[in-house]
Parts: C-alpha cells; structure tokens; sequence
C-alpha cells in the first residue's frame, strides 16, 4: 500500500509524537499522586491514536475496519478495568 | 468440449477420491480444501481423544483405593496435568470448530471454501507441531509437567520438568486458534452465497461466528501469558513475585481472562450443533431463532467477563468478588434461553429417535446438570466449601464431556453420512450411547457426590470414607470407555461397510444436504441462490 499522505502532513504527526513524549518525561518528574499514571496512560493513547490513524492509514480505511479495531480495544479496555476491580480495592 | 467433461467429471467426484496427482498422503497433508483440512482435523482430534481418554483411566485407576494404587504422586501430577492439556488444547478446544466447522461451514454458507484456505492449512499444521511438542514434554529432561493445565505461578516457575515446552507448544496451539478465527470471521462476512442473509445463516454458523471473535479477542492474552511464564522461568523478571514486588494473583486474572472464555470456545459451537440437530429431528422449525442468536452472542461477550469467579478464594478483594458473582449469574440468562428455545422446538414435535439426536438430548440433560452445578461455584459462598473439590471437577465434566463431547459425537453421526457417503448401524449407534450415558453418570455424579463430601481435587490419595464413591467413579470410567470403543468401532465399520446414501439421509434443510455425500471438491457445480430459511423444513430435498 503506498503512503498516502503528504509528506508535510507525515512530518507534523511526527512532531506531535516527539512532543507528546516529551510531555510524557516532564510529567513524571512532577508529583501528582495518582493522577502521574492517568496523565501517562492518556498521553499514550493519543500518541497510539495518531500512529494508527495516519502512518497505518486507520483514517482511510473502511467502517468495518473501523469498528473491528474499536470493538478489540474495548475488548481490551474492559478486561483491565474489570481487573481493577481487584487491585483497587484489596 | 473436452474441458466440460472434465469439469463435469470434477464435480461427481466426491472430495475423499484422490485426483492422482501428487503421492496420496501429500494430497491429504498439503491440501488446502477445507474438508480435507476439517477431516485432517477430525482425525488428529480423535487420535488426541482417545490418548487423553487413557490417561484419565489411568488416573482412575490409581484412585480406585486409597493409597498408592498403580503410581506414585509424581506420577500422579504428571498424568492429570498432560490429561488436562491434552483435552482442553488438543481435543475441546479445535474440536467442534476446527474439524465440522472447517467441513460444514463452507457448505452451509454456499462458497467453495474458507476466504482463506493456504491460512486454513497453516492452521493445521501449527496445530500438529504444536500437539507434537506438547506430547514430547512427556518425555526427557526434568520428566512431564506437574503443574496442572493451569500453569500456576510460582509453581511452574520453579518447577524442573519440562513445563517450558509444555507452554511453548500451548504458545504455537493458540495462534492455530487465532487463525481458525480469523479465516471464520472473514468467510461469514465475505463468502455468503446470494440469497444467503444473516437471519438465514444455520445456527451452527452463528455459533461458529460468536466463537471465531473469542477466539480473535481472547487468546492473543493467552499468549502474553504463556510468554510472561517463560520470561519467569527463563530471565526471573519476578513480575508475579510477591517479594520483588510482583503481583502473584495478577497471573490468575491474565490466565482466566483467556481461559474462562476458552470454555464458550469449546461450549457455543457444541450449542450450534444441538441447534441444528433438534429442528430436523422434532420435524419443526427451530423456535426463537433471533433469541438464539442473540443468546450466543451474550454468552460469548458475557462469558468473557465472569472469570474472576475462578479466584474466590485467592486472596482477590471482595468487592471483585462480588461483580464477577454477579457477572457470572447473567451468563446464566442467555444459556437458559437457549435450553428454554430447544425444549419449545422439541414441544409439539414428531420426534425421531436417530443416533444424532439421542446425543442432542443428552446434551440438554447433561449440560443442564453441568449448569446448575456451575451456579453453586459461581456464588461466592458455596464456592468456598467446595473450591478445589472433586465437586468442581465432576461439574467441569458435565458441562464439557457430557456437553461439549457429546454434542460432538451428535455432531459425528449427523454429519457422518455426508462426509462419507455411508450410513452407520443405528441399532449399535443406539447400544453405544446407553452404555456411554451409564457409565459417564457412573463416573462424574460420584464425583460431584465425593466432592460435596470434601474430597481436595489432585491428591493421588483420600481418606477411607471417600473409597465407595471413588470405586464406584473407576468402574464408571471403564463402562464409559467401552461405550467409546463401542462408537468407534461401529463408526470404522460404517467407514468401509456402511450403507450408500444419498444427498439428505436426515431430510434437513440447509445447504450442505443439497449437494452429493461425500460432497464434490469444490462443493457447489453453480453457486446456490438462497430462498428460505435454514430450519424450513417442507423445502428440504429428497433423501
């Protein structure tokens, strides 16, 4: 499959996830109690959500594809809370 | 010109005739058509079957009377754990699906194969290098595995048989599953025949539906497990070691997240069959069909939910104890409804009696057993009493032997004759299930009975007041067992004596009944349109 982006395009995601990570070092040196791990979590997934949309072309693919990958992060998403459910609460 | 012949020649021979091309194992063992690939399965299947029906002899032997008996206790942790793997990877797991899935699911859809048949090979194959691996784990190095088909940390960490190979070749089974899935999901959506709609796609592709996505969704978290079990053994990461700050319950939640939906892998396709089988047999159209098919769909997301009722007695938090309780009583729901939708076909019905649905309503009897039993374990109260008991073990054999295999046997005789073109002895079909039902009741409600009376699960050796229940659990092995051998060799018989028969024996109406038995390689001369649902019978074809 070719790349079907612009180059200018390509080149400012990239920049995003640079700064994204660099938002993810300073972050853990600052003391925020529980909320380190949520600001942690939430920047990887965005960081996650521009790689699969733009460098694995999620954007342009079709709706089954779509709803496919949604349907195995949820998957994904409930399996660890329901574990929580656990280790929150011991 | 010349090519119509041969075309026409192609499509009277049925799929079991070899085309002379290649050596006749290589045209078996390379194929890529899918009932070749299905009958590969079936038989490496029942191989598997019958090697794990002998080790679980062996471990009734031994209990036969308290004390050593014909092993010692290594022994002893040896047999049930290969016992364990060998039934659950290498029989229950690929059974339904991978072997009448792979021959029916094609056939019931109108294509002329899965939508990825050299995938559906590869599958096969890492099945086989996979079972290989696990059986040579029986032999050399530290001795077999003694960990239980759990692998539970730390024991298996620490232990020095072979339980490294053991998981590696459990590793290689699961992308096996994974793949089986994906070919399934893909051919559903993609490889319908014209006419073919999803409220008229058979139940048992609905049931094979549902599971192809556990198995996509679940087992990848089975092979993060296995890894992280040879990262322990290997590196000693200490990642479930309490004192290095690991979190030893955390490898029960990765195992049964995987391993809890692993049992709707094994039971939905079984319910696909029993839903196919009871139409035809009750001469009425399947009752609820809708309600069936959401019900396999709620099981299979439910199901995958509930597996913290696997750890009520680990040490995990209450309040996580009560959300999987409560989870694990809704899957009840959707199951009920299922038995509730089969009864109502049975009701008012001309019943024929015929092999297959004599394992069909076993199925119901037996599953139901297993059920309820199962609602005793899944609240949190009576678990305790009974966790770890021989009582958890007989319901495990309910809700797998006399609900699973049974309805795989069903499976075997309803599909026989189309897969083979022959019939079997019905009177001795007939024999070899009364003697099956005796001798499982025999084994597995002693067990349930000695486990409410406090018998721990994997001791080689009890006190004296569990000895008449255990005798009388051995000698229900040994009817069991010859009832088995029983169908085998009635089967193997049918195989090269039985009756020819043609295109719709059971006068059933879908798909795979309209074409010749065995049926053509590539199944269907001209794709079939589609114009009434799977269960209407007044349109089923000739026999």
């Amino acid at each position: 499959m070719q790349h079907t982006g612009s180059m200018r395009q390509l080149i400012g995601i990239w920049g995003l996830l640079l700064l994204l990570t660099a938002a993810t070092v300073g972050i853990s040196r600052i003391h925020l109690g529980a909320a380190n791990i949520w600001a942690a979590l939430g920047i990887a997934t965005a960081k996650a959500t521009l790689v699969t949309l733009f460098f694995m072309h999620l954007k342009k693919e079709g709706r089954v594809i779509k709803i496919s990958l949604l349907v195995t992060l949820a998957t994904l998403a409930t399996f660890i809370g329901l574990t929580f459910f656990d280790v929150l609460y011991r | 010109m010349g090519k119509v012949i041969r075309m026409g020649e192609f499509f009277r021979r049925g799929f079991l005739e070899s085309t002379g091309e290649q050596p006749s194992l290589f045209e078996w063992i390379f194929s890529t058509d899918h009932k070749r690939i299905g009958l590969l399965y079936l038989y490496s299947i029942s191989t598997f079957f019958a090697i794990g029906v002998t080790l679980g002899l062996l471990i009734r032997l031994e209990l036969i009377a308290p004390g050593r008996t014909i092993v010692g206790p290594d022994t002893y942790n040896a047999l049930f754990t290969l016992h364990g793997v060998v039934m659950i990877f290498l029989f229950i797991i690929p059974g339904i699906p991978a072997a009448f899935g792979n021959i029916m699911l094609p056939l019931q859809i109108g294509a002329r194969d899965v939508a990825f048949p050299r995938l559906n090979l590869l599958s096969w194959w890492l099945y086989i290098i996979g079972a290989i691996m696990a059986l040579s784990s029986l032999a050399g190095g530290g001795g077999p595995p003694d960990t239980g088909w759990t692998f539970y940390l730390p024991f298996s960490g620490e232990t020095t048989t072979n339980v490294s190979l053991a998981v590696f070749a459990v590793f290689i089974l699961g992308f096996s599953s994974i793949l089986t899935g994906l070919n399934f999901i893909t051919t559903i959506h993609r490889l319908r025949a014209p006419g073919m709609t999803w409220t008229r796609l058979p139940l048992f592709v609905w049931s094979l539906y549902a599971t192809a996505w556990v198995q996509v969704l679940a087992t990848p978290i089975l092979g993060i497990t296995l890894v992280l079990i040879l990262a322990e053994r290997i590196l000693g990461l200490g990642l479930f070691d309490a004192a290095r700050g690991g979190d030893p319950l955390m490898y029960q939640h990765l195992f049964w997240i995987y391993s809890h939906p692993a049992v709707y892998i094994m039971v939905l396709p079984a319910m696909g069959v029993i839903s196919e089988i009871i139409p035809v047999f009750a001469r009425r159209p399947i009752f609820g069909y809708k309600a069936i098919v959401a019900s396999s769909i709620g099981i299979a997301a439910a199901g995958s939910l509930v597996w913290g009722h696997h750890m009520f007695v680990s040490g995990m938090s209450d309040t996580a104890i009560l959300v999987f309780s409560l989870l694990t009583f809704i899957v009840a729901i959707p199951s009920a409804v299922k038995v509730f939708n089969w009864v109502a076909t049975l009701y008012g019905g001309s019943i024929r009696l015929d092999a297959p649905m004599l394992y069909a309503l076993t199925f119901l009897v037996l599953f139901s057993i297993g059920g309820l039993s199962g609602l005793v374990l899944g609240s949190a109260a009576t678990d305790v009493h009974v966790h770890d008991t021989h009582f958890v073990v007989g319901h495990f054999h309910y809700v797998m032997f006399g609900g699973t295999a049974f309805a795989f046997f069903g499976a075997l005789h309803y599909w026989f004759p189309k897969i083979f073109g022959r019939m079997f002895n019905e009177k001795r079909a007939a024999w070899a299930w009364g003697i099956m039902i005796c001798g499982f009741n025999l084994l597995y409600f002693s067990m349930l009975l000695v486990g409410l009376r406090g018998m721990p699960r994997r001791y080689y050796d009890y006190l004296p007041q569990f000895a008449q229940l255990n005798r009388l659990a051995t000698y229900g092995s040994w009817v069991l067992a010859l009832g088995l051998l029983f169908m085998a060799v009635n089967l193997l018989i049918a195989l090269r004596r039985g009756k020819h028969i043609g295109a719709n024996p059971w006068e059933a109406a879908t798909l795979e009944w309209t074409v010749d038995s065995p049926p053509p390689p590539e199944n269907f001369a001209v794709l079939p349109t589609v114009t009434h649902g799977p269960y209407d019978l007044e349109q089923a074809g000739e026999p």
